[in-house]
């Protein structure tokens, strides 16, 4: 009931928020900070799943199973192992910060803003969740609407389009993974007689390389788009800069995790042959946009999209430590995955910040604030070295772990991406440097004010976990691991079993269907 | 349990439909001048018996005068045209007081045309399915033309050439069939067909194709599309809904039992055009979408494309694919109509506001309308938690099992599409300022109950589907 309970309070909050009438706006301040019980509510019960969790298991835990839709083997059946609960744990965590970080930017609609926001957090979770593959996809669509509303109406001045472009772009790479799903049922009524959308069966399934190679790639695509993967990333830098910071939080600290959490328990075990054969050049792309995504953040002189583009160059680690397929890699994917929804929530929840404070994101405009708000230049200061991966910060250990794992796997890409972390210290650095080191230039900057109470209750949990991420990994690495190990063997036994042709059931069915 | 003879047993929801229909005929003729009657209500209540007998009748397989079979599936069709026919009698009340059309003659004419498609959806004899394709045709085109004013005489006159066109092609392909076959009973011209499977004469294929066109044009399967957008936009909103979705039930469900049991032997020729039919009407429904500025005519290419996903049903063919069919038709029809509902609610008596640009910052005017209609287009979407999701799973996961592939991706890439265009309007609404347009300040209690009502529907269907998708596979598996 616990896991349950996880997705339905905030969507019960939600609900809740829909009922209170608020026509002329008098209410806010009761609907914020009903928001925030809400969220922090549902991170307290984040909180004791993982209190009850027991790390010592590669099994999915918490596991509930109903019926659903019985005629086609559809369960409302739900579990988590180590790499979905600190994912789950994450969510739970960047809301109610989403919440704060929009206390006085989000003026207009609040109930509504709200609404859509502890939506989203339900979806999220739902997703990280779902142990059923249509299920998990009801989550994964219908978390669109939310952040498409969040972008659009509560975003700067081109969230039309950022939200069109958004919503399209997730769409047009999930209904393909659709016709993959359903693909997938089909295969299990041929080979057992019935419909399954039931993960832990599919992963048995003994698909043919040729299916596989199909069926990967729509799933591959779907999650690349997501993740952002170059050259799907295009999305991307609209939606973040167009998005109100709450959004943006989100969209960075959780959203993007999805793809990357797809690949990891979607795309590569369910289809290892596939992977093996792909690996290396999802690591190529991955690569690529390590260093682009670097490159083009180099030259921004928005800093939301600095930001942005970051999380291109980031994410890409992500990815590569993945492509590895193995423990370190897998592994280090999963810590990185945490890893940047803190430093990267914290980024744009600082920019927000400032961008409340001065109508503008652009970093010449900027200048000195070291001197009028020391205080948020502190928390910057740790948020940026926690991205650019310094030691004894969250970021170090999660891009130490996918290069150890994928120099073990294949050390060119190393190099490579190396070259990434170097340029992330130079476009990081240096944004700090223009805004915050030197003299104030601007004098509208003169009468700035340093954190506020409610900012610090945002930036503090944020800065407190980049540093207790950076020092004590294992309290993270321990709980993923069994369920990370489990995963890689998967991924690597799986695959030559079937290069080995063992597919009996499945190859000649599709080959009858296709032919009829 | 028999209610009256096993004959009439089968006709006994269009009897109650019709009585309805005279009913209120007759209650419009001793209408005093200014006496305001609840002519919607007669109809009510025989949609109402219609459910009732079609729920007494379900799993009986009645056969009644050897022309009409009340098997599961004609029933499922005819609960769906019964819930088309009371939100289309609650979202006409307004419109009706609105605009001063005469409501005994506009009912009488909603409630004849759902029993042609009720008999159309039910009958298993072509002959048959042409008088009752000609009763609710005819009781359409003049309802395309009840405001009396150039733009919808406009629209009956070219629906009506058309539907007349479709009507010969239709006979000609009943002509043929007897011709060949010696019978218009669906069951003895499948038995001679799958007689004569192997031997191929030429002449059947002609009369399939003649079949073919004939319905393609009542469903507006592209390429004979052509009269719908003009149709549709001529027409009033609310009778744009009703023929949207009543129409096409009724046709669809004629397509598929004439197709899946009378021609089921020659599957083999007719599936690949219809597939090719399908993957055209859905591409051309929804590209051609995006072009539109009037949320009618929009909503009127979306409607083809629709027509299209309902298609590849039918091509797949098999268990999966009849079941999805009838759930498809079901979550569509609750779905469009609401859509057209909201319209119509949202017109004044002298303008249509269904421009898109009508609709901008309609969310800080009436923020309820704004959501439901909302729903009602991530239903059409295909967006979760709603109906139309769970129906075009379904109807694609027949695609998927029947091995065609290609029709289950175009169709999901259409879909997105379409997206764009059902967002453009959540855009006006929401992210849009107010527009210049006037919209009624208040729109009627009535309207807003039945497009809440459909939300509560869509939703249902969305996110418990199992015991209506039950009853559509236990429908199908009497028959075909």
């Amino acid at each position: 009931m616990l896991l349950t309970l996880s997705w339905t309070l905030p969507l019960a909050g939600a609900i809740l928020l829909a009922l209170i009438g608020n026509a002329d706006g008098k209410r806010d301040a009761m609907i914020r900070w009903t928001a925030l019980g809400v969220s922090l509510l549902v991170f307290a019960v984040t909180l004791v799943i993982w209190a009850r969790f027991d790390p010592a298991s590669a099994d999915f835990q918490f596991v509930e199973r109903v019926p659903w839709i019985p005629a086609f083997g559809i369960d409302y059946y739900i579990g988590l192992d180590g790499i979905s609960l600190l994912l789950v744990v994450l969510t739970g965590f960047l809301t109610p910060i989403a919440l704060l970080s929009s206390w006085e930017g989000v003026e207009k609609k609040v109930k509504e803003f709200s609404i859509f926001i502890l939506a989203l957090e339900a979806a999220m979770i739902g997703v990280f969740v779902s142990l059923d593959l249509f299920l998990f996809y009801v989550f994964w669509d219908a978390m669109l609407i939310p952040m498409y509303f969040l972008i659009g109406i509560w975003g700067y001045d081109q969230r039309i389009y950022a939200a069109v472009k958004f919503m399209l772009y997730t769409m047009a790479g999930s209904v393909l993974m659709l016709v993959a799903i359903l693909g997938l049922a089909w295969m299990h009524s041929e080979a057992t007689g019935a419909y399954s959308f039931d993960l832990l069966k599919l992963y048995t399934l003994q698909i043919a390389p040729e299916t596989q190679t199909w069926f990967f790639l729509a799933f591959a695509v779907a999650f690349a788009i997501k993740v952002p993967l170059f050259p799907f990333h295009t999305w991307l830098p609209d939606a973040h800069v167009q998005a109100p910071t709450a959004g943006s939080i989100i969209l960075a600290g959780v959203l993007l995790k999805m793809g990357t959490y797809g690949l990891v328990r979607f795309a590569f075990p369910l289809f290892p042959a596939a992977a093996h054969l792909f690996a290396p050049w999802i690591a190529l792309l991955a690569v690529i946009g390590i260093v682009y995504g670097a490159l083009v953040a180099m030259v921004q002189p928005d800093m939301k999209k600095l930001v942005a583009y970051s999380s291109v160059s980031h994410l890409g680690f992500v990815v590569l430590g993945i492509c590895a397929m193995n423990v370190q890699g897998m592994q280090g994917a999963v810590y990185q995955m945490l890893a940047h929804g803190i430093s990267t929530g914290g980024l744009f929840l600082i920019v927000g910040m400032l961008s409340d404070r001065r109508h503008t994101r652009q970093i010449s405009e900027f200048g000195g604030l070291r001197n009028v708000m020391p205080r948020l230049t502190a928390a910057f200061l740790i948020i940026t070295l926690a991205s650019v991966g310094m030691p004894a910060l969250n970021g170090f250990v999660g891009e130490f772990l996918t290069m150890l794992g994928a120099y073990l796997w294949d050390p060119r890409f190393v190099v490579v991406a190396g070259l990434g972390v170097i340029l992330s210290a130079v476009y990081m650095l240096s944004m700090f440097q223009k805004v915050y080191l030197g003299e104030v230039t601007n004098p509208k900057n003169e009468k700035l004010q340093d954190l506020q109470p409610r900012e610090w209750a945002s930036v503090l949990p944020l800065c407190a976990m980049a540093i207790l991420m950076g020092v004590l990994p294992s309290i993270f690495l321990k709980p993923m691991e069994p369920s990370v190990k489990k995963v890689v063997e998967r991924v690597q036994t799986g695959a030559p079993s079937v290069r080995a042709g063992a597919s009996p059931a499945a190859a000649p069915a599709i080959a009858a269907a296709q032919g009829r | 349990m028999t209610m009256f003879s096993p004959e009439l047993d089968a006709i006994v929801p269009m009897l109650c439909v019709t009585l309805a229909a005279l009913a209120s005929m007759g209650a419009e003729a001793f209408r005093g001048k200014n006496e305001r009657l609840p002519i919607g209500g007669l109809g009510i209540v025989g949609l109402a018996g219609a459910a009732v007998s079609s729920v007494l009748l379900w799993n009986r397989s009645t056969v009644g005068f050897g022309v009409i079979q009340a098997d599961n599936f004609g029933l499922f069709v005819t609960l769906t045209l019964v819930v088309v026919g009371v939100l289309t009698i609650l979202f006409s009340a307004p419109v009706l007081e609105r605009n001063g059309i005469p409501s005994g003659e506009y009912y009488s004419l909603v409630l004849f045309s759902i029993v042609g498609m009720m008999m159309m959806a039910t009958a298993s004899d072509l002959l048959v399915v042409f008088v009752a394709l000609e009763i609710l045709s005819l009781s359409v085109y003049v309802l395309t033309a009840i405001r009396r004013e150039a733009a919808g005489t406009e629209a009956a006159f070219k629906y009506f050439l058309l539907g007349a066109f479709s009507s010969a092609f239709f006979l000609y392909g009943i002509a043929f069939t007897y011709g060949v076959t010696g019978s218009t009973r669906l069951s003895a011209v499948g038995a001679y067909l799958s007689a004569q499977a192997l031997s191929s004469n030429p002449l059947i294929l002609v009369a399939m194709g003649f079949l073919l066109v004939g319905f393609a044009f009542k469903i507006s399967a592209v390429p004979f599309h052509m009269w719908t957008p003009d149709a549709y936009e001529g027409a009033p909103a609310v009778v744009t809904g009703f023929m949207s979705t009543g129409v096409k039930a009724a046709a669809f469900a004629a397509f598929a039992r004439v197709f899946l049991s009378a021609f089921e032997p020659f599957k083999a020729d007719w599936a690949p055009v219809i597939a090719v039919i399908a993957a055209l009407t859905m591409i051309l429904g929804t590209v051609v979408g995006v072009a539109q500025t009037n949320l009618k005519r929009m909503l009127a290419y979306s409607s083809i494309a629709h027509g299209g996903y309902l298609l590849v049903g039918l091509v797949a063919a098999n268990d999966v694919g009849k079941a999805a069919i009838l759930f498809y038709l079901l979550a569509y029809s609750v779905t469009n109509l609401a859509a057209f509902g909201a319209i119509a609610l949202l017109g004044a008596r002298d303008r249509a506001n269904d421009e898109l640009r009508d609709y901008a910052g309609l969310w800080h005017t009436h923020p309820a309308l704004a959501a439901l209609v909302t729903v009602c287009l991530l239903s059409l979407g295909g967006l979760p938690p709603t109906a139309g999701f769970i129906g075009k799973w379904y109807i694609f996961s027949a695609a998927v099992s029947a091995g065609y592939y290609w029709l289950a991706i175009i169709g999901m890439l259409t879909s997105v599409v379409s997206v764009f265009f059902y967002l453009r309007v959540v855009v006006m609404m929401y992210m849009s300022e107010r527009g210049t347009s006037e919209v009624p300040p208040r729109v009627a209690g009535i309207g807003m109950a039945a497009l809440a009502l459909s939300i509560v529907a869509i939703v249902y269907l969305g996110v418990l589907p199992t015991h209506v998708l039950n009853v559509a596979a236990a429908s199908i598996s009497t028959i075909f």
